[in-house]
Parts: C-alpha cells; structure tokens; sequence
C-alpha cells in the first residue's frame, strides 16, 4: 500500500445553530485544534484549500481573508466546493499537490456559518439545489429527494419507519457524548416516530438541522510527516464521483449511483474491501442516508442495510462502527466544514484518541461524504502505521 | 419566449429547448430525440450527450410510466408555502426514459404508491401558468 500523504492534524470547533462569531475566528477555532501538538508554524503550510457552498457566505472569495487570519500567507489560497462534501473534495485536491511533489504541506479548512442567512433566505435557496431548469419550479427540497429514496428502498426491500428512526437513536446515543455536537441528549424511538412529518416519509428528527462550524485538516508528505507529527494518518484510498442535480438521471433510486462508484474506486486505490474497514463514517444527513451508505459502501449486501441497524452492528462493539460521534443528526451539517469533520474523527480513532468510543485496535478507516442528494460522493480511506 | 411561464416559479428562461413551453400550452408534452443516434431525452434537450450531435426532433410522450419514488412535502421553500402538501415524483417509461415532476392531486396522497402506472399531462396553473403533472392512467 502506498503511503505518501498523511494527514498530520485535525481540529474542529464545536458545531452550533448560531455560533455568534465571524466565519474566520471560527475557521480559528477548528485550526488551533489542528495545530496542537504539531512542529509546524502556520506561515510553514504551503498551501491552502478553503471549503465551502458559496451560496452561504457574505464573503465574496473567502480565502484569502481565511488564509491571512489563520496566518498561513503567503501561499496559494483557493476556493473548492462540492455542496455538502466541499471539504472531502478539498483533502482530495491536497492530496494530488502533495503527491506531485509542488507542495509539502497543505491544510484543508472547510466552514459554513449557516445562521448568517435568514430563515426565509435559506429556503430559497434551497429549491435551487435542485435542476433551475426542470426540477426547481415544481418546488423541490432537499428533505424530499431524500423522501423519495425513503419511499423507493422501502418499496423495494420493506424498510420500516422503526428501522429509520433506530439510526437516530443510535446518533443521539453517540452525541451525547461528542463535546463538539449541537444536539446532546439522547432520543427515544417514540419520540421519533411522533415528531413532526416533514416530507414523507422522513419527520423532523430524521432530518439534519443546519449549523455553523469549522474544521480543519492538515496535510503532509511523506518525507515530512513524521518530523511534524507523533502519529500521522495515511491516506490509503480516495474516491468521487458526479451526476446531475437532476434526479432524473438516476437509474437507481434505491442507492445512490454516485457513492456506489466512488466507494469502488477508493477501494481498489487502497487494495482494500468492506471487511477491511474497521470504523466508518458516513453521510446521515438523513436517517434513510445512513442506511442506504451501508449498502453503497458495501457494509451491507443491497436491501439488508436495515438488518445492520436491527442488529446493533454498527453501534461501538459491533462488526461496523458507524458514526461514532453522532454523525451529521447529533452534530449538526455546517455544509462545507462536515467531511473534514467526518475525517478528523476518523483520524482521532486511527490514533487511539476516540475516548469512550474508541474502537480498539482500529487500523483501517473509512469516510463516505455526499454533496447534495447524491450529486457528489467523496470517499477517503485512512490508515495508521 | 423561454421558461418563464413554465412551473410554479421559474429560476431561468433562456434556453433554445423553450418549444417544450409551447408544447404545453397547446395541451401536449413533448420531449427530444436526437437525430443522429436515436437517444430520447428528459427534460428536452438539444444538444445529444451522447454523440455530440445538435440536430433534435419533438416527440410525444404517450406512453404512461411506472411511479419509481415519491415524497409528500409538507413545508415548501420560499414561493410554494401555499401550495402544501404536494408530492413530487419520478416515473419512468417502458423505454427507460424517466420523467420528474409533481402527482396531481385527483390521486389522494393514500393511494400514492411505488409501482402504480401514471400518465403525463399538461395542465395550466390557475396563475395561468403551465406545467405538466401525473395523473391517474385510467383517465
């Protein structure tokens, strides 16, 4: 397995509804927590990759006001964005600068301060997520494409509206005790099922909520990563794949096509399979997300995702761990920053620094992050030494 | 003429598949098939991905579709609010062709279901708008 990009830090700021501070002093925030522990001043980071959906920021080219606050000009500074997975594709990019030898160390910050929006703001854009031309003005929302692939899998394979509400349960369990999480309490299956229908057939707590956070993920190479680091992370797999804003040039509505082609290509990089991975994170940004990722990421055969849940599997102890700290349900979906939230939890676990969810003897990690309802997949596979 | 009158709320309007527009008003929903290959596209389109070919033609889509994924929005964004609940929808075709849009609501919300067989129809909005909706195959 080739080991030439480690990811060297991590750090993240809590994630809240309304943080009550500017996008760079949160940016601060997840990249102080990076930078602890490591022999590397930020003016010693070549490069750096700011992440997130332009659509949220007041900013016009947020990087370099970012890269000047946290210190880290004179190097290039560039905006990446693939909706939700904006900050997985920014640790991708990192990769191939490092891997090509232009750079030697390159952070990754990815943020959202969703709250600067009004309420009434956010929905409107929100119906532009879709296709402008043909899907948006039969008034489309994020919740409701999920909606649909809720229907299709329970059409095709019998899922039940228990067997999502049993993914929150398990998500309230692990974000009671994640620090960083918004939502801290944990949930009973009744309170679930009786909340709030949103679009059928998810209700509210099978529903993310929006958030502002930051976090940061810093990138070295080969050569370098050990005399900055104790304990670097290597990057073994990377995967991603595109489609359509359209929905309707899926082919399938029971997975989603493009985490399915991703997953294959960051498996085939790492020279790994499912059996290998040995904690996970994937992409809840809805309950049925969460069990559609299992079988997309091949932890579960097509149709038995739900079997995963129902068994416990993919609680801490299981065959799977998934989503240790409460996933994007507990911890909040500030859009740009998740996928280096998603990693940074990973890489915590590969260290051993996972505290009362560590997977003990963990080796092999996986990140699974989509943008949109299945426009973008970005898989990152990590390893330790 | 472009998309502007098409849908509950329009985002864009130029586009040179507007015909699609007309088609509608005149009570039909055609689509686009490129000349060259043979690919049946929608949403109309006339550029064919498929062969890089510019030269399409206007087809009727007669055929009724089979209903692959639905949901019922019970809070709509910004320009739908009064609309609510209404349920969007995929369906697609016997030639593989899929078709998004919104089930009319001659079909109540507890008879939706995946697998029932839908037609396509235009309508026009009582804002005097056009859009096309899928309606019960038996009418």
């Amino acid at each position: 397995m080739k080991r030439s990009v480690a990811i060297i830090g991590v750090g993240q700021s809590p994630f809240y509804r309304k943080c009550g501070m500017s996008v760079r002093e949160l940016c601060f925030m997840g990249f102080q927590e990076a930078m602890i522990g490591l022999s590397l001043k930020p003016n010693q980071i070549d490069a750096s990759i700011v992440c997130s959906a332009p659509e949220y920021d007041k900013q016009r080219s947020p990087a370099s006001i970012i890269a000047d606050y946290l210190g880290i000009t004179p190097g290039p500074s560039f905006n990446v964005e693939a909706l939700c997975a904006s900050s997985s594709l920014g640790v991708r990019v990192a990769y191939t600068l490092i891997e090509s030898g232009l750079h030697e160390v390159v952070a990754v910050i990815g943020f959202q301060k969703m709250s600067e929006l009004s309420s009434h703001e956010a929905a409107e854009r929100m119906v532009r997520g879709g296709d402008v031309q043909w899907e948006s003005p039969f008034g489309v929302t994020m919740p409701a494409y999920f909606g649909m692939i809720a229907s299709a899998h329970m059409a095709k394979y019998g899922t039940t509206p228990e067997q999502l509400g049993k993914i929150r349960v398990k998500s309230a369990i692990y974000g009671e005790l994640n620090e960083k999480a918004i939502f801290r309490k944990k949930i009973n299956l009744d309170e679930i099922l009786s909340s709030d229908m949103v679009t059928t057939p998810l209700k509210k707590l099978d529903c993310c909520a929006n958030a502002d956070g930051a976090a940061v993920v810093i990138l070295g190479s080969g050569g370098v990563a050990k005399k900055i680091a104790d304990k670097p992370v290597w990057i073994l797999g990377l995967g991603g794949a595109t489609r359509s804003n359209a929905l309707a040039d899926r082919q399938s509505f029971t997975s989603i096509p493009v985490s399915v082609e991703a997953v294959k290509m960051a498996y085939e990089m790492a020279g790994l399979g499912p059996e290998d991975v040995d904690v996970a994170e994937v992409h809840d940004c809805f309950t049925i997300a969460e069990i559609v990722a299992y079988e997309d990421c091949r932890f579960a055969k097509p149709g038995e995702g739900e079997r995963l849940i129902e068994e416990k599997q993919t609680y801490l102890g299981g065959k799977i761990p998934i989503n240790l700290d409460g996933g994007l349900l507990s911890k909040g979906h500030p859009i740009g920053a998740t996928g280096a939230s998603q990693i940074r939890t990973i890489v915590k676990q590969l260290r051993g620094e996972a505290g009362q969810t560590q997977v003990e003897g963990g080796r092999i990690g996986l990140v699974h992050n989509l943008g949109g309802p299945g426009v973008y997949a970005y898989i990152t596979i990590l390893g330790r030494d | 003429m472009g998309l502007e009158s098409f849908g509950t709320v329009s985002f864009t309007s130029e586009t040179k598949a507007a015909d699609f527009v007309r088609y509608l008003e005149a009570g039909e929903v055609k689509t686009t098939q490129c000349q060259r290959c043979g690919k049946i596209y929608f949403p109309p389109r006339m550029d064919c991905q498929a062969c890089s070919f510019s030269e399409m033609e206007w087809i009727e889509i007669k055929e009724l579709g089979e209903l692959v994924a639905f949901s019922t929005i019970m809070y709509g964004p910004t320009g739908f609010e009064n609309e609510v609940p209404y349920t969007i929808a995929v369906i697609r075709l016997a030639n593989g062709v899929q078709i998004f849009g919104r089930i009319g609501k001659k079909i109540p919300f507890s008879e939706i279901q995946v697998g029932m067989k839908l037609k396509v129809s235009a309508i026009k909005l009582s804002s005097g708008r056009v859009s096309f909706e899928f309606q019960p195959s038996d009418q």
